[in-house]
């Protein structure tokens, strides 16, 4: 296919752009510039989904991600106290620690991925024209009982959340409202 | 089929007289359709939200009995041009204490989440950029970008009234998010289609075919969608994020020039894909009244062209008529606390769009498509939307009326106000 130079050249781009955009998060110095660098992380990383055909996935990663979890993240650092205070609001835990903290996790990371899928493995040569409807049939067919979990879990999430805010302001400690409701 | 992948293969087969699927250079002319597309959507974001700031400066002098821009062009109809070049030629001030690369990329991310929308609008039977599968979804999660952008605006300008506006923008697009989408979610179990020409397609062109007057739940989760699109595009009765008597003027104030007519432009062109995005789910998009699209794709040459243009033509009648709206809305009402607009989501909102998605499922699964019910719910929703529509106008034209004779009481002439020319 003619288009596969397009494919790579865009999926470099995309993996530049959420590298890019983690690096940011973690050499920011200023935590509201983390915080909006996570934006390039998502929207590169819902690129690559939707370079390998998932556009439900894609579409999700952008809404829940950048729409819901990005927001929440924003308004609690913006709420933080001194926040440009770097050493108050981004404190650092060194260079070693830090360092061997980064191998653990990449080591993880790459031995995960290795026994998933394996060097080289190309899972579908034919992209289904839509992703929509055989997610959907599959999570209220197969996987009912693990969606129903989780709702009822976000359910417990919500009250809890719920329970907490209003201990809070009942004892007037904190008097304003806590930004958003979960969602 | 697509019309960007028709258009590129044409050119390869006119200009360079090879056959599309074998050419090795096939992705150039795609890629050259795909930005000419670009440049074609973008005109018509430029020449759609430039004419509308002018004729909502009109109305809105209108309303409040003043006349408003009329110096350039007949009418005035040429402020929008004049105001672009003063601002193009203004200076791009940064405030020195500004967080200079967060204030210089927001009116980017703001302008790329609005301008993202218009990939899936189907603004004729063929006339997309392209038909995505997951199309409604895709508008709700690009204009999320948006929320991102009007945060960065506040937070970069250092300025309080700034941070209060984008802050309060952020609260409320996060907030009616909800709504609008619980309401879209039932013309999407209608249509049984996430794709825009595919809800386009499940409607038909006379009214008693679109969505809204389908059965009491959808008009009601129609009347939702609108009143949170109005909310979600900043615009009064919801427009605390600039209210100019408490924080002066929002996310913008501190930016001036280009930047700052990125951020108008936005709100206008939003202003449009919210018209649109109704106009799509609920009002039957294009469809031409007694053509069916199948009639539509089969036609040839010239026939093919006028179809699409009548139902470009359609399409952006029915989105202008529902802009108009908003614009007069705007300037009708009082605007809201911070509270009221809260409770009106979250008490009300939220739960009714809600319970209208349930009710069109349990409708969908009792009534029979095309039976008698079915039928007398259309004809009684199609006299509800007549007799509000009517209730509309007549009061519009009672107020014009009325200010018509006033004004010919105090003046003994009629100045600006034979109804022919714009108000």
């Amino acid at each position: 296919m003619n288009g596969s130079i397009v494919q790579v050249v865009l999926f470099y781009l995309l993996a530049a752009l959420a590298l890019t955009g983690a690096c940011l998060v973690a050499f920011s110095r200023s935590i509201v510039h983390s915080a909006f660098a996570l934006l390039g992380t998502f929207v590169g990383v819902a690129g690559l989904y939707a370079l390998l055909a998932a556009d439900l996935v894609a579409i999700v990663q952008v809404m829940v991600y950048v729409g819901g979890v990005l927001i929440l993240i924003l308004f609690a650092v913006m709420l933080t106290a001194r926040v440009d205070e770097g050493k108050e609001s981004n404190p650092t835990v060194g260079k070693i620690p830090g360092l061997l903290a980064m191998l653990a996790m990449a080591g993880l990371l790459v031995v995960t991925a290795v026994k998933a899928f394996g060097p080289r493995t190309v899972i579908s040569e034919a992209n289904p024209p839509s992703t929509v409807s055989p997610i959907g049939n599959l999570l209220l067919s197969k996987y009912v009982l693990p969606f129903e979990a989780i709702s009822v879990l976000l359910l417990a999430v919500l009250l809890g959340a719920v329970t907490i805010a209003s201990g809070r302001m009942r004892k007037g400690a904190g008097g304003k409202q806590e930004g958003e409701a979960p969602r | 089929m697509n019309i960007m992948h028709y258009l590129a293969d044409l050119l390869v087969r006119s200009l360079f007289k090879a056959d599309p699927a074998t050419w090795p250079y096939t992705w150039i002319a795609y890629a050259v359709v795909i930005g000419v597309g670009a440049l074609l959507a973008f005109a018509f974001v430029a020449i759609f939200a430039g004419p509308v700031t002018w004729i909502e400066r009109r109305i809105a002098g209108r309303i409040q009995s003043r006349i408003g821009p009329n110096r350039n062009g007949p009418q005035g109809c040429l402020q929008w041009l004049a105001d672009g070049i003063k601002c193009w030629l203004k200076e791009d001030l940064v405030p020195a204490t500004a967080d200079k690369p967060l204030y210089l990329a927001a009116p980017y991310l703001v302008f790329t989440g609005m301008f993202g929308a218009f990939v899936v609008l189907p603004f004729g039977a063929h006339v997309i950029a392209a038909d995505l599968n997951v199309g409604l979804l895709y508008i709700l999660a690009v204009t999320s970008l948006v929320v991102v952008g009007l945060l960065m605006a506040g937070w970069g300008s250092n300025s309080k009234w700034a941070l209060f506006g984008g802050v309060r923008s952020a609260a409320q697009l996060v907030s009616y998010e909800v709504p609008s989408a619980f309401s879209l979610m039932a013309v999407v179990l209608m249509a049984g289609t996430l794709s825009t020409q595919g809800i386009v397609g499940a409607q038909g062109g006379w009214p008693w075919q679109w969505f809204v007057f389908r059965n009491p739940f959808l008009f009601a989760a129609f009347i939702m969608y609108f009143i949170s699109a109005i909310a979600e595009g900043n615009r009064t009765p919801f427009d605390l994020p600039e209210a100019e008597s408490e924080i002066i003027a929002g996310y913008n104030i501190e930016y001036s020039g280009m930047r700052f007519l990125f951020f108008l432009f936005a709100e206008w062109a939003n202003m449009w894909i919210m018209a649109a995005v109704a106009t799509l789910a609920f009002l039957g998009g294009w469809q031409i009244p007694g053509i069916s699209p199948e009639r539509i794709a089969e036609a040839k040459g010239w026939t093919f062209v006028g179809w699409q243009a009548l139902s470009f033509a359609i399409f952006v009648f029915k989105g202008t008529c529902l802009v108009f709206t908003i614009i007069q809305i705007r300037w009708t009402l009082p605007r809201l606390r911070v509270d009221q607009l809260m409770i009106t989501c979250w008490k009300y909102l939220v739960p009714l769009s809600m319970g209208s998605a349930t009710g069109v499922l349990l409708l969908m699964a009792l009534v029979r498509e095309g039976g008698i019910v079915d039928w007398v719910m259309r004809g009684a929703m199609l006299l509800v939307g007549l007799l509000v529509a009517g209730a509309y106008i007549r009061k519009v034209r009672a107020t014009f009326m009325a200010d018509r004779d006033n004004y010919k009481k105090m003046e003994g002439r009629d100045l600006w106000y034979p109804p022919y020319r714009l108000p």
